[in-house]
């Protein structure tokens, strides 16, 4: 489906409006919001996980404060720009944290509880990865690692060919950073001079069946972003001031585009999940669902 | 076709400020007059094929229309999955034209050839592939191509193949072009052997056996009504691709018979056969190897129709 089409279905229902208007969050959020915002979604994501059976888990908790503030305080997307062609581009290039974005969707009222509550489940748009123009802001799908750099790469240089001024944000694992094309397109991105994009890897150290270094030597991450000629930046991925230090400013003068390597920790914010591989696959019982939001002062 | 190719988008540049095209290095010179005509929209995007179509999907879904441009084997092997993910998937109005297709660059070896093409892209969902049979197909390959809403594949020979048309056909997508009438055998020519089926109805002309050419351009989607009219009509149809027999248009067709369409005709399936070629050589001799030449070809199709006419 085009993206003229994408938009015309989703961006203009009186609906999706409306949803926007109730919901529990509006951008620009006030710094006080997210202690609340993150602990919500990571309960969310705790609930869809147990509720779906749908693995990744701990993949997504990593990413909470990422996309609370890409959402909150850094994409230029309100409810009545949603069908502008200026309007900043996410693309989750991590496709198996689908579930957090949704969750994101929801609180900032994108999409109704009705539609997370089918994530995952038979006919349900809200697929374990993201299907291609099934929901608003996200019309790239993914979940084969390596392919949101490079398509992000095209919506910024579309940017400078129609002297649109958007920008493009795309959320990277560390194990798909063992993709070449990961590579490709950061050798291309500097040398076209695409300042607009943005590379944001959610760098919790551990991939699918192992540690991140053991497996390819990722390290120096920052040092190889530079070497390749984007602005890099190293922030705590968990600390909103450090990861809206450096999101809010971009273009950042330099003409190059960005890097933003964001240390976290996978399973983040559930004491029993925290750096645990084993989350990666596994799914929560009833019993670890309660603890987990007891943890986060959620009951 | 290289220089067909490139002097019709260097128009089209021109007519339509979406278009971007992109090259992974190559074509030094040869889209020169696409500068020309539209400098902020050529890339060229180095040896980096599989990044070059995830680039060329971003620019699509922001509403421009890629046109990607490199040799064939690198343009569909290298990065089948970008394809099938970031074009097909999203059904992206996007193009993407692999040159020196099947033995066109035979001296450069296998790792140049591209004789598994048609197989790889017809199977991916919502794609359409293209194998102009001329320049004059080329050019209204490549228009047609433009026009459409999702992905198309133009699978073009190299530079100087003889025109086969006097002059730029009524071209559609899906619908195949009748060459030359015959009514013995009829010849559904795919790609850059278009003249080499001429050569060969010619000779069979000598041995009385009248000879039909189709320019059986798209591999999909598959022309069935031309399939159902030269299946009633010929006493035999031969497929001819440079090309694999094995998943090019020769199995296409193979296909459409096993899945129950009535034929009168006889079938034979000419391309090549399953291996490598290891040894130097130009795209003639690459041909002569795998029998696609008149030599090889005639005496085949003489001997499958007699077989024919025998068991008639």
């Amino acid at each position: 489906m085009l993206p003229e089409l994408i938009e015309k279905q989703y961006f203009s229902t009186p609906d999706l409006l409306a949803s926007m208007q109730n919901a529990m969050y509006h951008s620009p959020l006030d710094p006080s919001s997210y202690d609340l915002l993150c602990r919500r979604l990571r309960g969310q994501l705790v609930e869809l996980c147990q509720k779906s059976k749908a693995p990744h888990l701990a993949s997504a908790l990593s990413a909470v404060e990422l996309l609370a503030a890409l959402f909150g305080n850094v994409l230029n997307i309100t409810a009545t720009d949603l069908s502008g062609t200026d309007r900043d581009r996410f693309i989750l290039s991590k496709g198996h944290a689908a579930a957090l974005a949704y969750a994101v969707l929801f609180e900032f009222g994108f999409i109704t509880k009705e539609q997370l509550d089918s994530y995952a489940k038979p006919e349900s748009k809200l697929g374990e990865q993201p299907i291609p123009g099934a929901l608003p802001l996200m019309e790239v799908a993914t979940g084969s690692l390596g392919h949101g750099l490079p398509v992000g790469l095209g919506m910024a240089l579309a940017s400078k060919i129609k002297r649109i001024p958007y920008r493009v944000f795309v959320l990277m694992s560390d194990g798909e950073c063992n993709e070449g094309t990961v590579w490709e397109a950061a050798m291309m991105a500097p040398a076209k001079k695409l300042d607009n994009l943005v590379a944001i890897i959610d760098f919790n150290k551990w991939q699918a069946t192992g540690r991140s270094e053991e497996i390819m030597q990722l390290s120096p991450l920052k040092a190889k972003w530079e070497a390749f000629g984007w602005s890099a930046h190293e922030i705590d991925g968990h600390n909103l001031s450090e990861i809206l230090g450096v999101l809010t400013k971009v273009p950042d003068g330099t003409g190059r585009p960005i890097a933003v390597i964001a240390h976290t920790t996978k399973g983040k914010g559930i004491s029993f999940m925290e750096d645990d591989n084993n989350w990666h696959y596994r799914i929560p019982t009833d019993e670890e669902v309660i603890t987990a939001k007891k943890e986060l002062k959620l009951l | 076709m290289r220089n067909a190719f490139a002097s019709e988008i260097s128009s089209l540049a021109r007519e339509n400020d979406k278009l971007v095209l992109l090259s992974a290095d190559i074509g030094n010179k040869l889209f020169d007059k696409f500068k020309e005509a539209a400098p902020d929209r050529f890339f060229n995007c180095g040896v980096a094929e599989a990044n070059m179509i995830g680039t060329a999907a971003g620019l699509s879904m922001s509403g421009l229309i890629p046109v990607c441009y490199t040799i064939a084997p690198f343009i569909t092997y290298r990065c089948l999955e970008q394809i099938r993910v970031d074009l097909c998937y999203h059904n992206l109005r996007s193009v993407i034209v692999g040159v020196g297709a099947g033995l066109s660059y035979a001296s450069l070896g296998p790792t140049h050839h591209s004789l598994e093409d048609i197989a790889m892209l017809r199977v991916l969902p919502g794609i359409k592939v293209i194998c102009p049979g001329d320049a004059f197909e080329v050019k209204a390959a490549l228009r047609a191509a433009m026009q459409e809403s999702g992905p198309v594949y133009i699978r073009l020979g190299k530079k100087g193949e003889p025109l086969v048309h006097k002059q730029e056909p009524q071209f559609e997508i899906g619908r195949a072009i009748e060459i030359r009438s015959g009514k013995d055998v009829c010849i559904l020519s795919t790609g850059n052997v278009l003249p080499l089926a001429m050569a060969c109805a010619e000779e069979l002309d000598k041995a009385m056996i009248s000879c039909s050419v189709i320019s059986f351009h798209t591999v999909k989607p598959l022309d069935h009504d031309t399939l159902r009219n030269v299946f009633r009509e010929f006493s035999l149809v031969v497929t001819l691709e440079e090309h694999s027999i094995h998943g090019g248009v020769g199995s296409s067709v193979a296909e459409w018979l096993a899945f129950g369409h009535v034929s009168r005709a006889k079938f034979l399936a000419i391309g090549t056969d399953d291996r490598f070629l290891h040894e130097a050589g130009g795209q003639n001799h690459a041909r002569r190897i795998f029998g696609l030449s008149c030599e090889n070809i005639v005496p085949k199709i003489a001997a499958k129709l007699s077989l024919t006419r025998a068991m008639v």
